[in-house]
């Protein structure tokens, strides 16, 4: 916490537990059996840092770690590597997220490297969307790892530490793994099986794809119970606030894995207040997905509508039992 | 050829049948194989491997076949070539996201293993966690490969024989280390 000449470095990870591999906030959390808050920062097209802060500030009254995407939807961002390394000077608990469309086994294995030694705590390993789906279609697809190869290789290093080409680390990266789920995309009935692949390879916590089909995660997370995967990782479902009906149709059209009934996008049509509709839905979906035995938290995903997390989070009550936390100002200066 | 990659899966079961028996006599003609030398075989090999898998699975000749434990379903079909399970964009028809005249091969994949029985040595393997692809062994053939490891020798890329990566089942208890952890704060705290 303390450099030794009096400056305190928000950076810094919190003392290792016993039986914890990071030093960070959201693994503290978890094991402690609290309801975990996650949201997702949307990266901005521009190379101005304060378009970062801005949004990590309104989301870091309300979320235990911030999600910094790495492309998602294939569309061209600032990278996640970049946007951690704003966060973590500034003291955020962030979670890494690692697409495998983009970069080979040796970069992904240096940024890890690198991610670690700027204080973050948690990976989230992905797949990543088709390069089709984004808005540089022309790219070179990579997919070297894929998602479950690439979480055994950074527990390897994690765990073992050595490179996957056996090579060994000096001191290897503490982080908290994470995997993605879409429970609401076919083999629906393999989904959980799938999931416990993944956490045999390494996943620790488990977030979701937007849950919009509340019967539909039930089924899943009963699979999830049947083989006991709630106590091996930890589970926080996908939420998020649909704008307008209209919207939620074009997602439902053409955002790979978003499942979106017709009586959701009914509900939407009939309010007077579609934005308003959409917030409301979402804090219904949390209150609902809370009560499900072997959810540890939710992930909330408000694209381009981060301003509304805060308000959807303290309505829901998930963090009624916890005190309220004050918005971290940025410490470093921009 | 799509058609016949689909007979493939919906066969699954019968073609492990066979391909174990196959694998099994070319295991045993290793003293064989090493007499004529696995250099020499090898381009005759591949071509063979080319051709009927190539016909049977769109086989991509990665040189480091999974079929076995992926339905009989190739994975490298998959535009993400993903060898441990479907991601998430797949479509409610199951199809491709990136090829949607597609269907999936990691649905197609839990059909075939799910024909093939689930059980050990059988479907069961598509548990198995798979390693990265090794790059070096493209165009290669497998089948000398499965003799090479099975046998103690190096593969075609210098690569000395692993056990699998891991399985479901094998991970820590993460109950049981919260539950470690606190019976360990509690005996602090006394």
């Amino acid at each position: 916490m303390n450099d030794g000449h009096g400056h305190f470095d928000p950076a810094a990870p919190l003392p290792l537990l016993p039986g914890h591999s990071s030093g960070g906030r959201l693994e503290r959390v978890l094991r402690l059996g609290r309801f975990a808050v996650t949201a997702e920062l949307n990266p901005p097209d521009s190379a101005d840092p304060r378009d970062v802060y801005e949004r990590a500030l309104v989301l870091s009254e309300v979320c235990d770690a911030i999600n910094a995407t790495d492309a998602s939807g294939a569309n061209c961002h600032m990278s996640s590597v970049s946007i951690c390394s704003l966060l973590t000077r500034a003291g955020y608990a962030v979670i890494m997220q690692i697409s495998c469309r983009d970069r080979n086994r040796i970069a992904i294995q240096g940024d890890v490297l690198g991610a670690a030694a700027m204080g973050v705590q948690n990976i989230l390993c992905l797949t990543g969307d088709g390069v089709q789906a984004g808005d540089q279609p022309a790219a070179k697809p990579v997919f070297d790892f894929d998602s479950t190869s690439l979480l055994e290789c950074i527990r390897t290093m994690r765990d073992k530490a050595h490179f996957l080409s056996g090579r060994k680390l000096t001191t290897p990266p503490r982080v908290f793994l994470g995997a993605a789920a879409n429970p609401f995309a076919p083999p629906y009935e393999y989904r959980a099986v799938h999931i416990a692949k993944k956490i045999a390879a390494g996943a620790q916590f488990i977030q979701t794809q937007y849950c919009f089909d509340v019967p539909l995660l039930r089924k899943f997370m009963d699979q999830v119970r049947e083989q006991g995967l709630h106590e091996k990782a930890f589970f926080l479902i996908g939420v998020g606030p649909l704008p307008s009906a209209k919207t939620a149709r074009w997602m439902k059209n053409n955002v790979p894995g978003v499942h979106i009934p017709d009586a959701i996008i009914e509900r939407m049509e009939k309010a007077k207040d579609q934005r308003a509709e959409g917030k409301q839905l979402a804090i219904d979906l949390i209150q609902e997905i809370k009560e499900i035995k072997g959810v540890s938290g939710v992930h909330v995903m408000a694209y381009r509508q981060e301003e509304f997390v805060n308000e959807i989070i303290q309505a829901s009550g998930v963090m009624r039992n916890r005190q309220q936390r004050r918005a971290v100002e940025p410490a470093a200066s921009t | 050829m799509y058609p016949v990659r689909l007979w493939s899966v919906r066969h699954a079961k019968g073609l492990n049948t066979f391909y174990r028996a196959f694998e099994k006599a070319l295991i045993a003609l290793h003293p064989v194989w090493n007499r004529i030398g696995y250099e020499k075989l090898e381009k005759p090999f591949e071509t063979a491997e080319r051709v009927t898998k190539g016909f049977l699975f769109d086989c991509q000749m990665c040189g480091q076949c999974a079929l076995s434990s992926t339905g009989m379903s190739c994975p490298m079909n998959c535009p993400k070539s993903l060898r441990n399970g479907p991601c998430g964009g797949v479509r409610e028809n199951g199809h491709c996201e990136v090829k949607p005249e597609m269907k999936c091969v990691w649905v197609q994949a839990w059909d075939g293993a799910a024909r093939m029985g689930l059980k050990a040595d059988s479907g069961s393997k598509i548990l198995d966690v798979q390693r990265t692809v090794d790059h070096r062994l493209k165009g290669k053939s497998s089948w000398l490969r499965v003799v090479r490891i099975a046998k103690g020798l190096k593969d075609q890329a210098g690569n000395k024989p692993k056990p699998p990566a891991a399985k479901p089942g094998a991970t820590k208890d993460l109950a049981a280390v919260s539950a470690s952890v606190q019976a360990k704060k509690e005996g602090q705290a006394a």
